[in-house]
């Protein structure tokens, strides 16, 4: 009904004048439809709350979105000692919103204080790893990990971002929240939670940080549910940026003067997850065959061309392809072809067709797309569209035959975010291949960078051979803003509003 | 009367136990409650440390007999998400929701009054079916749908009015008469069939027979009299106004009730929803015997049937 409603009206919407960019001002204004339940960035798990955290606060490394290159920020370099030692230099001179100096007495209360878990950080992978963090000097510092974590560059230059230690201490995530202070490009002006967030740019913002000084003088975050109020807002001039926005009306809005739309490709994977089980609920997917057959029937280059669009690519393994050890030479290719999808079936035991539960909680569409090119060799796939905990309820309880998964891997751009999620032994695991596991065990703990690239190559090769999995599509984000405003898209789905500038 | 009155008290109570118990229910039924807190990313750590942080590793008995114990030592807990005192993020919604109401109440009356009369005066006519068409629209048209086209007119295209936040009275105009335009049928067609009524009274003949004007026969003496159903009517459309806010509040982005309610569901907070909803139910509850004695106070006919 709302679907129906929303494409009747958005022609309507269209019929409106354009909106005047806020440049006057040299603002940007912008809206999203989750609130973060506290803006401290360990206390939170939505993207609002990444994107905050990354103009408020810095972290210790910078990851280029562009190249993937590793840069220092709040540390100039680091190296390993041992498997689990990670020394950091750190910077100086860089001073935090409230006049504090930038030390390592910052970096060993900011983590150590998180990866207690007593603490409660509400993503536990993030900071679990961390076994214990020393000062070596005020300008340096040793984090040592639980086991080897390679990882760890990664994590320290996404969601471990550093707190002024004495004023965090005073005031804890809850006094953070309500006012936050960071070393980032720009400070909090005003939070009124639960309804907006005004940044202002930090004039005292480190000059060699891999983050530009910021060129807008300040940015509104309102966070507004409905997002076809947020594009209503958009179209009378009361918003500049929004993101989130269904493909077919970013596009009808990108083409109204005044107005533009852009589209990126993201972290987020889809794929079909088969349950191989012995125990499965469904016997047919224990047979290498028919998940083969699956992935000779259906047609993802046209899905992700015709129907996803955005900058989407098709996948050949589950991981994304910007993620470290993420490769799909080795991998085994399987080219549409229905034919072969029937003749699999027919091999299997299954010529007069198949009929499965088939479980998605988002992505409707497409899922209704690969139904139907499942359809036509034979296989019924009865959708069953849930909600996500509930389709996760009946995952974990063994009763999930097939489903239509998204994994965005937090933004962590190493495998060992993704594909181990879904084949590396834990509760979202349900082929349960031991090889598999024991590969991405390796890729996960080893120092060497050219190891753990091996063993990831060889199990996500095992993982396609063995047609554990349909890989599907890289997900697109769809954004829309005033015209005069400049700004690029990145698959961390994170705007750079230090960045932005008006034309 | 007070037989009468004591007697819906209890049924106000019994009402809030069985929505609170509905609620606590339904909300389980979308799924494991530690799951949807955690959100999509969560690993299973995460999953298990909402589940102990919250108590939702106990039997669904007893979290509920825990949640009532606390209600009846008047707390009324923590917010899962926000957390704040959820009596707190109540008490600092409800003006929005309370202005939005009674605006919307008012909104309806102004509008409904008029037209409801104009039609009695003239049965089948233009003007009636003028009324007419404006009731069933009113009634037919989603409130979401009617809120979509008034922003497209008066925020897109006019720059009238802001499309959403709480700030100004502006802000409030257009959840205003989206909310108000949908309640405003029923006031009318009660009007209507009240007016026509009351002009082929007895005492409305005696009234043109004494020679009183036309506009002094229909506003004092006619009006006066269809209004009555009216008055608890109104009282019982206010408690039906804040509890159908939810929708209304989330398109305009209001911070009242409304809007409180949506987010707890979303979010599975649990605290906030089962107060919000407990909360509005026994208003409605409450509401309707306040109407229910202002029938009787207003016609001693009802209060000899009590």
């Amino acid at each position: 009904m709302r679907r129906t409603i929303r494409a009747l009206l958005v022609p309507l919407l269209l019929a409106g004048s354009p909106a005047l960019a806020d440049k006057a001002s040299n603002s940007i204004r912008f809206a999203y439809d989750q609130v973060p339940e506290n803006i401290d960035p360990y206390f939170n798990n939505v993207r609002a709350g990444v994107i905050i955290s990354q103009h408020v606060w810095d972290t210790l490394i910078y990851r280029d979105p562009t190249s993937g290159a590793y840069r220092g920020q709040l540390a100039t370099a680091w190296r390993y000692l041992d498997d689990k030692t990670l020394e950091l230099d750190l910077r100086t001179g860089v001073k935090f919103h409230d006049g504090t100096e930038f030390t390592a007495e910052d970096v060993v209360f900011t983590l150590t204080y998180a990866s207690k878990p007593e603490n409660k950080a509400t993503t536990q992978a993030n900071v679990n790893w961390i076994a214990k963090v020393e000062a070596v000097t005020p300008h340096k510092v040793r984090i040592h990990t639980k086991q080897a974590f390679p990882a760890a560059i990664d994590y320290l230059s996404g969601p471990l971002v550093m707190h002024p230690a004495k004023y965090y201490e005073r005031v804890g995530p809850k006094g953070m929240n309500e006012k936050p202070v960071g070393s980032g490009p720009f400070r909090v002006a005003s939070h009124v939670i639960g309804k907006s967030l005004t940044l202002e740019r930090n004039p005292d913002y480190f000059k060699d940080s891999p983050k530009p000084a910021a060129k807008v003088g300040k940015v509104e975050i309102r966070f507004i549910p409905d997002r076809q109020t947020q594009m209503a807002e958009v179209m009378a001039g009361g918003l500049d940026f929004i993101m989130n926005v269904p493909k077919d009306q970013a596009e009808q809005i990108g083409a109204v003067p005044g107005f533009q739309a852009r589209s990126g490709e993201t972290m987020r994977i889809a794929f079909l997850h088969f349950n191989a089980l012995p125990d499965g609920p469904v016997e047919a997917f224990r047979d290498e065959r028919v998940r083969r057959a699956f992935n000779h029937a259906i047609n993802k280059e046209a899905l992700t061309k015709e129907l996803v669009g955005g900058g989407s690519r098709a996948l050949v393994t589950p991981c994304f392809y910007g993620q470290f050890g993420c490769t799909d030479e080795g991998a085994t290719r399987y080219a549409y072809d229905p034919a072969k999808a029937k003749a699999l079936l027919q091999e299997a035991g299954h010529a007069s067709g198949l009929s499965v539960d088939f479980y998605a909680y988002r992505e409707r569409q497409q899922a209704e797309a690969v139904i139907n090119d499942l359809q036509a060799v034979g296989i019924k796939a009865n959708l069953r569209y849930l909600q996500y905990a509930a389709m996760r309820d009946q995952m974990r309880a063994n009763k999930v035959g097939i489903s239509f998964q998204t994994w965005g891997s937090n933004s962590v751009s190493d495998v060992s975010a993704s594909t181990p999620v879904y084949f590396g032994g834990g509760s979202d695991d349900v082929s349960r291949d031991g090889e598999i596991q024991a590969l991405l065990r390796t890729g996960d703990t080893s120092v060497d960078p050219e190891a753990r690239k091996v063993a990831y190559r060889k199990a996500l090769a095992l993982i396609t051979e063995r047609a554990y999995t349909v890989p599907l599509y890289t997900v697109p984000n769809h954004y829309v803003a005033s015209a005069n405003l400049n700004f690029a898209v990145y698959p961390d789905e994170t705007p750079r509003f230090w960045e932005m500038t008006w034309k | 009367m007070t037989g009468f009155v004591l007697r819906r008290l209890a049924l106000a109570l019994a009402v809030g136990i069985a929505v609170s118990m509905l609620s606590f229910a339904l909300v389980r039924l979308t799924g494991d409650v530690a799951t949807a807190i955690a959100g999509e990313g969560a690993r299973d750590e995460d999953i298990q440390l909402v589940r102990q942080t919250y108590g939702l590793d106990r039997p669904i008995l007893v979290q509920y007999l825990a949640w009532l114990g606390e209600l009846l030592r008047g707390e009324l807990g923590t917010s899962y998400f926000f957390k704040s005192p959820v009596s707190d993020l109540v008490l600092s919604k409800l003006p929005v929701t309370l202005i939005l109401g009674l605006s919307s109440l008012l909104f309806a009356l102004v509008i409904a009054v008029p037209l409801g009369v104009l039609a009695a005066l003239r049965p089948d006519s233009a003007v009636d079916r003028l009324a007419l068409g404006i009731a069933v629209t009113g009634q037919a048209m989603p409130n979401f749908f009617l809120a979509l086209l008034l922003i497209m007119l008066f925020s897109i295209t006019l720059r009238w009015l802001p499309v959403s936040g709480s700030g100004t009275w502006q802000h409030y105009v257009m959840p205003t008469v989206a909310l108000g335009y949908y309640v405003a049928p029923a006031f009318m067609r009660l009007i209507r069939a009240g007016m026509i009524e009351t002009l082929q009274s007895d005492f409305i003949r005696t009234a043109r027979a004494k020679g009183l004007s036309r506009s002094r026969v229909i506003l004092r003496h006619g009006l006066r009299n269809a209004l009555t159903p009216v008055v608890a009517l109104a009282v019982v459309q206010l408690g039906y106004l804040l509890g159908g806010s939810v929708v209304i509040e989330t398109v305009f982005a209001l911070d009242g009730l409304g809007y409180l309610a949506y987010q707890s569901i979303t979010h599975k907070d649990l605290p906030v929803m089962q107060v919000v909803v407990l909360m509005l139910s026994v208003i409605y509850v409450l509401l309707t015997l306040f109407a229910d004695v202002l029938n009787a106070y207003l016609d001693p006919r009802l209060r000899a049937a009590m």
